[in-house]
């Protein structure tokens, strides 16, 4: 085993931990603001594969103005799904917001086979972002960087707007403690619905990366990502941004590393792996690497 | 608290039942007899589920899991000897010489599917809400993986083909009727109640020295030994076993059946279950000359969101609906309602 081959797969591993580092921070925003696990939260992540092939390949825009587009087309679906199916039953028990949310993952994925048909698409990415470099003697597509340095720019912004704008703050009051936030002023139904905007971009955001690093989408594409992708904000401690992002890392590197460096026999292995690593952190950490309430949880 | 009349009500709904399969087998053609099993299996799962996450509050997804252990378990004993060693040459010896009848093999495919669910309940079983239902659906994909990649046993992605069409209506009614034997049963007992304890306060049941780990895992074991014998089933009605044969989407029907039945209601499960079945086959014809794939389950899906919305303890709440006051009546004995809910509803 050479280093040149270990570093490729530990780069493989960023880039994987970025999309579900992306995903896992809407799992972590929804859960901590309305204590709801989205499940129809992977099928955003499918919406926005799709947005970026309409506006790639079928509406030939330039790669920024995807993305800005898939951002766009992401937020917009999060607050329609919370608007329209969250909503209506806020207050239930936690268990009917988790069916309710199956409910809405199955409408969005058979909406999806409806209209644009179960088939597996193929997508390119533009002639400039695949292009081999060369960093250190390991070989890089240029979309790989990309993908990286955007997962980053998006985490950083996210972690400036949580800390230091209004908004930021009396979102982290909502998520804090619901009533108290309610009863200084602050509009809780506009709080939860910026909650599901911004973690529902940035899952679109993930799609847009899946797409562009593997090349095939389908509308059924976000189940297993979007369950890992809890995983990881299960392993980072639910509700916590930072642990959603770490999650998203510790989960992407250690499956690649576990496909990468174990023998071809067992990489068949890895949703049992990724899984089991659920069970066990829930059963050693129950909070997490960086959640802090224990209630409701074990 | 069942009122001495159980055995008695119980005996003759069997009685009904038994001369309904006799009709049906003698009348309809094989398409119809065979919609009408896989809704008995349906039953058998959705009334079993409803032990895990009616009686005892565990929200769980994992029974697609144990439907495939059975199923993989009953096809292996099953498979004529002969053809093992073609389809299967790295199957130990000890499995691959067996050669066993349905009954047998049935209950061994739902022995297998409780035994790992003791083993796993122990340690998954300390989670609540959506925290087991994630690792109870992880468990599918654990499975799913280990079904994929055991080529020796299990024939990886290829799955078991041409196995013997040992189902029969009388074998799918023979089960629904042990299963709402014994969730009935369970439901009107002591440790049935000792389980709704647990669902409605946790805390509360620890405290007057129920044993809540291991009620709870019991629950979960017994609600994978019927998963696994209704795999059994399932996988013999249609001679196929493969490691995608019961996903997620299955789990989440399952659910929905509780739900809209109400959880903790066996008839209220039995009857969406069978009213569910019906329905999607009936639609399959519409959505295939409209080529409008998905439509049912979009319908279905929707029909649950509403639900919630409207009537969020399901058509029956935990109660079971009186079908036997007209025999009361008829007989003019046992005025008290023996059948009423054994806890009120819970208000949350």
């Amino acid at each position: 085993m050479t280093g040149a081959y270990l570093v490729s797969q530990i780069v493989n591993g960023l880039i994987l931990g970025s999309m579900y580092a992306l995903i896992a921070i809407g799992f972590s925003m929804i859960y901590g603001i309305v204590r709801l696990i989205n499940f129809a939260h992977g099928d955003i992540f499918s919406i926005g594969a799709f947005a970026t092939l309409a506006s790639i390949s079928v509406a030939h825009a330039p790669f920024p103005v995807a993305v800005a587009i898939v951002l766009a087309v992401g937020a917009l679906s999060g607050v329609i799904i919370e608007r329209a199916a969250f909503r209506p039953m806020r207050g239930a028990p936690q268990v009917t917001g988790f069916i309710a949310s199956l409910a809405v993952a199955i409408i969005l994925q058979n909406l999806a086979v409806l209209t644009i048909s179960a088939q597996p698409r193929t997508f390119t990415v533009p002639p400039a972002l695949g292009q081999l470099v060369v960093l250190g003697g390991v070989s890089l597509r240029v979309i790989d960087l990309v993908i990286v340095g955007l997962a980053i720019v998006l985490m950083v912004a996210l972690v400036l707007f949580v800390r230091f704008t209004r908004v930021g703050t009396a979102m982290r009051a909502t998520a804090e403690n619901y009533d108290v936030a309610r009863l200084m002023g602050i509009n809780i139904d506009r709080m939860i619905a910026m909650a599901f905007a911004i973690g529902s971009g940035l899952a679109a955001t993930a799609g847009l990366m899946w797409a562009s690093k593997y090349g095939q989408i389908s509308p059924l594409m976000g189940l297993l990502p979007g369950l890992k992708a809890f995983v990881a904000a299960v392993i980072g401690g639910v509700g916590s941004i930072t642990g959603a992002v770490l999650g998203g890392y510790v989960l992407g590197l250690s499956e690649v590393l576990f496909v990468g460096l174990l023998p071809p026999e067992y990489s068949g292995y890895r949703n049992a792996f990724v899984f089991g690593a659920l069970i066990v952190v829930l059963l050693v950490m129950p909070n997490g690497l960086l959640g802090r309430s224990t209630e409701d949880r074990a | 608290m069942t009122g001495d009349t159980f055995p008695l009500r119980f005996a003759l709904a069997a009685l009904v039942g038994a001369v309904l399969v006799f009709t049906a087998e003698a009348s309809f053609d094989p398409y119809v007899l065979s919609i009408i099993q896989f809704a008995g299996i349906t039953i058998i799962l959705a009334v079993s589920l409803n032990i895990t996450n009616g009686f005892v509050g565990l929200f769980s997804l994992g029974h697609p899991a144990f439907m495939t252990i059975g199923g993989y378990v009953t096809a292996l004993l099953v498979m004529p000897s002969a053809r093992k060693t073609v389809m299967l040459p790295d199957l130990p010896f000890m499995v691959a010489s067996q050669e066993w009848s349905f009954l047998p093999a049935l209950l061994a495919g739902g022995l297998g599917a409780a035994i790992v669910a003791v083993i796993v309940g122990f340690p998954v079983l300390r989670l609540r809400g959506h925290y087991l239902a994630v690792a109870t659906l992880g468990l599918i994909f654990i499975v799913q993986s280990f079904a994929v990649n055991l080529r020796g046993v299990t024939r990886g992605a290829l799955g078991l083909s041409g196995l013997p069409a040992e189902t029969t209506l009388w074998w799918v009614f023979l089960f629904v009727l042990l299963t709402f034997y014994v969730c009935w049963q369970l439901k009107h007992s002591s440790l049935g109640r000792t389980m709704l304890a647990i669902r409605e306060n946790e805390l509360a049941a620890a405290c007057l020295g129920v044993n809540v780990a291991r009620t709870r895992v019991l629950a979960f074991a017994l609600g994978a030994f019927f998963a696994g014998i209704a795999g059994g089933l399932w996988v013999h009605l249609v001679t196929l076993i493969s490691p995608n044969s019961f996903t997620f989407l299955l789990a989440f029907h399952l659910v929905v059946m509780v739900v809209l039945g109400g959880t903790g209601s066996i008839i209220g499960a039995a009857l969406v279950a069978a009213l569910l079945t019906v329905l999607t086959e009936l639609l399959r014809p519409v959505e295939e000359a409209a080529a409008l794939f998905g439509l049912s389950q979009i319908i279905v899906a929707f029909a649950v969101l509403v639900v919630l919305i409207t009537r969020p303890t399901g058509m029956f709440g935990t109660a079971e609906p009186d079908f036997f006051a007209w025999i009361r009546r008829f007989g003019g004995s046992d005025p008290t309602p023996s059948n009423r809910p054994p806890t009120e509803e819970k208000t949350t």
